[in-house]
């Protein structure tokens, strides 16, 4: 620290504080020197601050019994060795076991090389029965205190396009004459503002195109939520309960799995059943046969001969997120 | 920049001090404390008011983390509510106290060089709130250090939300070195040394229009939320941000007067009164530039507009609240156009509090609510917070308010005392 000795900048700071001193009005300087009664005082009302605050915080001490130690220091799925993920899907099958009672595989499926996916649906035939979100739902083992799955199905008003004109929330028969049905779920954009947005990368799009989360790196700031345009993601606002006799027993670490609470969800495509050459459970639901699945690097697959035989749109195509997911009319 | 506006190094009083300056930092930290929980009965009353309501914060946010977020009323449908609310007003205030330090260290106003430490103050305790309301709206609070770089991993540049930890936390520390420094050379006695202080604040100025403007863009480069893509929304954040700040800061002198019998001189509340008179004309009309955009083009990007001012289909939840802001905003920006504002205590404080109110409902319950109504497939679902979501906000304003509080005294009797040695060592030249 240096101490320039300039007489003039002194006298100028003097007259400062002579100026800063007549202006204000003092305070009395407390003496500090035997106020030990006041000193104690201080003390005994910090302390009983302090144990006001343990008992005020008092319900989040249980909450150690539910998250360990292994999965607080847990890092990030791409730096995960095949034996920690070994040991983490043991440790995550264990939790199921005691926490819903149901015996759980949970794998780790990969993309398959050279595949890409993409989905499109046939606006003419779906009528808005709404297997796909029943079957969504027992598939990824969602909460079922909700009846939400991942998909929504809007039902539309004949003469447009605007969602305005349309609602996920009718209840009565379908499909009625001037309605169509639009059943909206994860895009798997190539260029997708969830991931962009995320502030841990605890969501990323794989070589296959789907968009996956890693449940146990979220940390639920529902950033990617507010993100989305297609309002695809989900929000685990309360601990998942679902009977052990329901639960999906086949589960993929990135897809289907029991989400934690406090975490960001949304549809993978089923990526534990279509990396393993199965359909979408949405799919194989769908009474109408308006969905179509597949890759779309194979030129023989059903997706290609609608991408290239159909006049396909995309939702919200100005937004520049490149949907993987198409819709046409017959 | 002219040496001589600046409080050099003082020999005499440096030479007296014989503790090293290291060696007496915990001393003072000490003694800091010791002076900070000193006073009167009403100084005890209040601090004992807002311990209390801090508690009672504190008790609802442990609740929310046991049972989930279940326990506020956001939804998939409005998943940010009262918490990102109140933490994009109070960045604003964060931001708004450089309007102290742009007159005092740039234009070199000496009166308000002798207050400016609060603005600093305010901008600490403002941030410190504003850390707190994003962690408690955290679904997996006890993941924070994913948040960390090098430790978990940040996705930076791409997500704003890195932005937004990096200005944030480095906005707090320059405030904490630049205050904290002040105070302790005045602790020891010695002037500051500007080269230890002013490159700071000069980059505390900048960093001050970067948190806002980070914070802006962390909702306008969403695509997919009309309401919020626009590129009047930074510009407006720090209008408001200059409204509301200094607000804050000329209802904090007058607490001052009164509580502290400490008489701010008619300068620097002249020099922030006619900051605000500005700034709340250039926000209004931003805001009517915003409204007329929206109403005269039509169509269904103004839906969330249309929801907020008039209701939409029946929904009309924030209706009340954005036209208690408008009239409030307006109100205040007549009030601070009239000269009684100055002479006026009254008045003055009548203004500032509509003022701050009027950017609160404006920036917080009014520009993140309606963001996400209709939601992205259209569909309205309404939210106003639940108990647990005001107990929580609640206790961190009072929180936020003791540090205030505790600081400001600290800054009123450093400042005291060493001027004192300083008169009389002055006088037996």
């Amino acid at each position: 620290m240096t101490n320039p000795r300039r007489s003039e900048e002194n006298d100028q700071v003097g007259s400062e504080a002579t100026e800063g001193r007549s202006r204000s009005t003092q305070l009395p300087i407390v003496n500090q020197s035997g106020s030990s009664r006041r000193t104690a005082l201080k003390i005994a009302g910090a302390a009983l601050g302090l144990v006001a605050f343990g008992r005020a915080v008092a319900p989040m001490w249980s909450i150690p019994e539910n998250i360990s130690i292994a999965e607080f220091l847990q890092r990030h799925y791409k730096e995960l060795t095949d034996e920690d993920k070994q040991e983490i899907f043991q440790r995550l099958a264990s939790e199921t076991k005691t926490r819903y009672g149901a015996d759980v595989t949970i794998v780790d499926h990969r993309p398959i090389p050279g595949v890409k996916f993409a989905y499109a649906i046939n606006l003419s035939k779906c009528n808005g029965n709404g297997k796909c979100m029943e079957a969504c739902h027992r598939e990824n083992n969602h909460h079922r205190g909700t009846n939400q799955s991942y998909i929504r199905v809007l039902e539309m008003t004949k003469g447009s396009l605007d969602m305005e004109h349309g609602t996920s929330t009718y209840d009565h028969p379908t499909p009625q004459p001037d309605k169509y049905y639009m059943p909206v779920q994860c895009q798997q954009c190539d260029n997708p503002p969830c991931v962009t947005v995320c502030p841990v990368e605890a969501t990323w799009k794989e070589e296959d195109g789907i968009v996956v989360v890693d449940y146990n790196w979220c940390i639920g700031c529902r950033y990617c939520e507010a993100a989305c345009p297609y309002h695809a993601r989900r929000f685990n606002w309360e601990a998942v309960e679902i009977p052990a006799a329901e639960i999906n027993p086949e589960q993929g670490y990135l897809s289907n799995r029991i989400r934690p609470q406090g975490t960001m969800e949304k549809c993978h495509f089923c990526l534990h059943r279509t990396r393993q050459g199965r359909l979408p459970a949405c799919l194989e639901a769908c009474p109408t046969g308006a969905r179509v699945f597949g890759d779309i690097n194979d030129p023989e697959s059903s997706i290609n001969y609608v991408l290239k035989n159909k006049r396909v749109f995309v939702l919200k195509e100005e937004l520049g997120t490149r949907p993987s997911f198409f819709y046409f009319f017959d | 920049m002219k040496p001589a506006d600046f409080n050099l190094g003082d020999s005499n009083l440096f030479g007296g001090n014989p503790d090293h300056p290291v060696r007496s930092y915990p001393k003072f930290i000490l003694w800091g404390i010791g002076e900070a929980t000193d006073g009167s009965l009403l100084f005890y009353l209040w601090m004992l008011v807002l311990t209390g309501i801090a508690l009672v914060g504190a008790n609802a946010w442990a609740v929310q983390v046991h049972d989930g977020m279940i326990v506020t009323n956001m939804t998939d449908h409005v998943s940010w509510g009262l918490y990102i609310a109140n933490f994009t007003f109070m960045v604003g205030v964060a931001a708004g106290g450089v309007m102290m330090v742009i007159p005092a260290y740039l234009y070199h106003d000496k009166k308000m060089h002798d207050v400016v430490i609060l603005g600093e103050i305010l901008a600490i305790a403002a941030i410190v709130m504003c850390l707190l309301f994003v962690t408690v709206d955290l679904g997996r609070p006890e993941r924070f250090w994913h948040l960390i770089p090098g430790i978990g991993r940040f996705n930076w540049p791409l997500s704003m939300l890195t932005w937004d930890v990096i200005v944030l936390n480095g906005y707090l520390l320059l405030n904490l070195h630049i205050c904290g420094y002040l105070m302790y050379m005045r602790f020891l006695g010695c002037k500051p040394n500007p080269r230890w202080y002013v490159p700071f604040v000069m980059v505390s100025i900048f960093w001050a229009i970067s948190i806002h403007t980070v914070t802006a863009f962390l909702y306008c480069g969403l695509g997919g939320r009309p309401f919020w893509n626009t590129a009047l929304l930074a510009p407006r954040f720090l209008a408001s941000a200059f409204v509301a700040g200094p607000a804050l800061i000329l209802i904090l002198f007058e607490v001052l007067r009164v509580t502290a019998n400490l008489k701010v001189d008619d300068g620097p509340i002249r020099v922030l009164l006619s900051i605000v008179r500005v700034t709340v004309l250039v926000n209004l009309l931003m805001v009517v530039s915003e409204v007329f955009t929206e109403f005269y083009t039509g169509g269904s990007h103004t839906a969330s507009a249309r929801y907020l001012f008039f209701g939409l289909h029946g929904h009309r939840a924030l209706v009340p609240w954005i036209w208690t802001a408008v009239v409030l905003n307006v109100v205040a920006a007549a009030m601070f156009l009239l000269p009684v504002v100055i002479t006026n205590h009254y008045v003055r404080v009548a203004a500032c509090t509509m003022a701050l109110v009027g950017a609160w409902i404006e920036k917080g319950m009014g520009l993140v609510v309606p963001g996400f109504i209709p939601s992205t497939l259209h569909e309205i679902v309404e939210y106003s917070p639940s108990l647990i979501e005001w107990k929580i906000s609640a206790g961190i304003w009072a929180l936020g308010l003791m540090i205030l509080t505790v600081l400001t005294k600290l800054a009123i009797v450093v400042f005291q005392r060493p001027l004192a040695q300083h008169e009389s060592e002055m006088s037996s030249h």
